[in-house]
């Protein structure tokens, strides 16, 4: 007989959580913050719900390790049961939070910080968390407004920062995937290491590509959005 | 499009003759023709007035799909190729084994998971299977009736699909069903908690999980869903579950050589899996196109099994299957897909 208890048990790892802040940064795709008060590394994850109706899902924290609250970045989905009603969070409303945790985790070493869509998330963390020396972070999107933060990006990171846009075209951003930008520079060193986050196509395409250019697997990280 | 009967529900089927102005009662004669006889339309459900027929007929089809191209192996392994909604393709194999055959099913089109040593996760994800079109890759093979297990290792991740998981197991299972027995069916997944846990709140078959490394950072590279659901969180709910004597709990451990294979694995297996009455299965790997593992020799190999088992973990190597017909899913998929799209 299985014990129910263990099941509802999971539900206890999440602790209510005041939203301070919610903004709509492009069409669609939100940013809601609430106060940290667990110290987290950047690269970590945390699990979301709006009530105990539904399993919560899991994000990435956008936000840097020093900030004093804890964002991240979702797109909504029409027929989701979680994402509307998080875009339809105000601050002082409540929300069910995990703590921190996850290892896509990043060293100052040498780095591509390869992200599709709001699989940019970890790295903003990164990026906000002091780790974007010796990286290049290569943003794939469909369209030139989901480049999300890349005036902030563009300032700090210059000629580090490439946008790759699949459906529009911008004198900032190279015209096509990731995969064709990466193709087109057949730049693939060694030993770097290569942090990949965003939809499993992406991840899984990038990676074969890497691999097949001679990157030893174990140079690859990949966060995939499930 | 009509609808289909064919993975509908007892309770879904009660609902649909109601709402037809049919008796209740008729919803059970629907389950049985659908899940205990061997027809496949309506007009051959004789039992049923000419005018239910008829009204049935108007709303819904039967709903069984037949498989498009089968290719069988010198071993006796059989890979079906069942067509989807929108030119997809799953993969559904059969291993005949003695008195048993085993059927391995898909859940998903293509797979979100991502996993570096696999053929499925290289086609993206396609899209989620319904109940029908899991439990209709049994139903529509030739071996349909004697099927002894039923191994849910196929194409894609079952507990990111388990709506559709559970209501096929429910279909299985129940009396007005298949009314196979639970323990004949096993459910292989990657680990994601939540979804486990209803799994073993929900239904009686065996799970069977994907370890292939006790070590983060090594699973994190080979399975991406170790940085949501690490495996020693996996196997710490696990070890809380109560499996009672018949359920069992299994680990899939695929070998990579150089990789997984070491003294260093058996003690941290031996360590990780401690109290927890369960088995290891040892998988040879099969090299995919674009992955840079290896398999190790027959001998690492039997080496590996032998030392855990002296360690008391019952481990066993799995026979490897339908080589000569790439009988690991995936590639026959993926080249249907491409074929397709071109």
């Amino acid at each position: 007989m299985a014990r129910a208890e263990e099941y509802s048990r999971l539900e206890h790892q999440l602790h209510l959580v005041k939203v301070i802040d919610n903004v709509e940064i492009a069409p669609g795709v939100y940013l809601i913050s609430w106060k940290q008060k667990v110290a987290f590394i950047s690269g970590q994850v945390v699990k979301l719900a709006i009530d105990r109706l539904q399993p919560p899902r899991i994000y990435s924290i956008c936000s840097g390790n020093l900030d004093e609250k804890i964002s991240v970045l979702f797109n909504v989905k029409e027929d989701g049961y979680l994402t509307p009603r998080l875009a339809a969070a105000i601050p002082g409303d409540e929300l069910l939070a995990s703590d921190p945790y996850g290892s896509f985790h990043c060293d100052h070493a040498p780095a591509f910080w390869i992200a599709a869509g709001t699989g940019i998330a970890p790295f903003y963390s990164m990026f906000q968390s002091g780790l974007s020396d010796h990286k290049i972070l290569i943003h794939g999107a469909r369209t030139l407004n989901q480049f999300y933060f890349e005036d902030e990006l563009e300032w700090a990171l210059g000629n580090n920062y490439i946008r790759c846009c699949s459906r529009e075209q911008s004198c900032n951003a190279f015209p096509g995937r990731i995969t064709n930008y990466l193709l087109e520079k057949n730049h693939f060193p060694k030993d770097y290491k290569y942090y990949l986050c965003g939809k499993s196509l992406m991840v899984v395409e990038v990676r074969d590509l890497l691999i097949a250019n001679g990157v030893p697997y174990e140079n690859i990280f990949a966060e995939i959005y499930f | 499009m009509k609808d289909q009967l064919f993975g509908k529900d007892l309770n879904e089927l009660q609902e649909i003759c109601m709402a037809l102005g049919l008796p209740k009662y008729t919803g059970k004669q629907l389950a049985e023709w659908l899940y205990k006889k061997e027809i496949s339309s309506i007009d051959e459900m004789s039992n049923l007035s000419k005018k239910a027929r008829e009204m049935l007929n108007e709303k819904y089809e039967f709903g069984l799909t037949l498989p498009s191209k089968v290719q069988v192996s010198l071993d006796g392994t059989k890979k079906y190729l069942f067509p989807t909604l929108h030119n997809k393709f799953i993969e559904t194999a059969m291993i005949p084994d003695e008195d048993r055959k085993t059927v391995c099913v898909s859940t998903q089109v293509g797979c979100k998971m991502g996993c570096l040593f696999c053929m499925t996760g290289k086609q993206g994800f396609q899209g989620q299977l319904t109940a029908g079109e899991i439990v209709n890759q049994i139903r529509s093979i030739k071996e349909y009736g004697d099927v002894s297990n039923i191994v849910y290792m196929g194409m894609g991740e079952p507990f990111d699909n388990l709506d559709a998981v559970l209501k096929s197991l429910d279909i299985l299972t129940s009396e007005w069903g298949y009314a196979m027995s639970p323990r004949r069916i096993t459910v292989s997944s990657i680990g994601i908690i939540p979804a486990m846990l209803r799994f073993l709140n929900e239904s009686e078959a065996h799970l069977a999980i994907s370890l292939h490394t006790p070590f983060d950072t090594e699973r994190q590279k080979l399975m991406p869903v170790q940085i949501a659901y690490p495996i020693a969180d996996v196997v710490r709910e696990i070890r809380g579950w109560d499996f009672g004597r018949q359920r069992r709990v299994s680990f899939e451990y695929i070998l990579f050589k150089g990789l997984n294979d070491t003294p260093l694995h058996i003690r941290e297996l031996t360590k990780l899996l401690s109290g927890i009455r369960c088995r290891i299965n040892l998988i040879r790997f099969h090299p995919v196109p674009g992955t840079p593992l290896e398999s190790p020799d027959d001998e690492t190999i039997h080496n590996f099994r032998d030392q855990l088992n002296d360690k008391d973990i019952t481990t066993t190597i799995r026979a490897s299957r339908g080589q000569d017909i790439y009988a690991a899913c995936g590639l026959l998929s993926t080249k249907e897909l491409i074929a397709a799209k071109e």
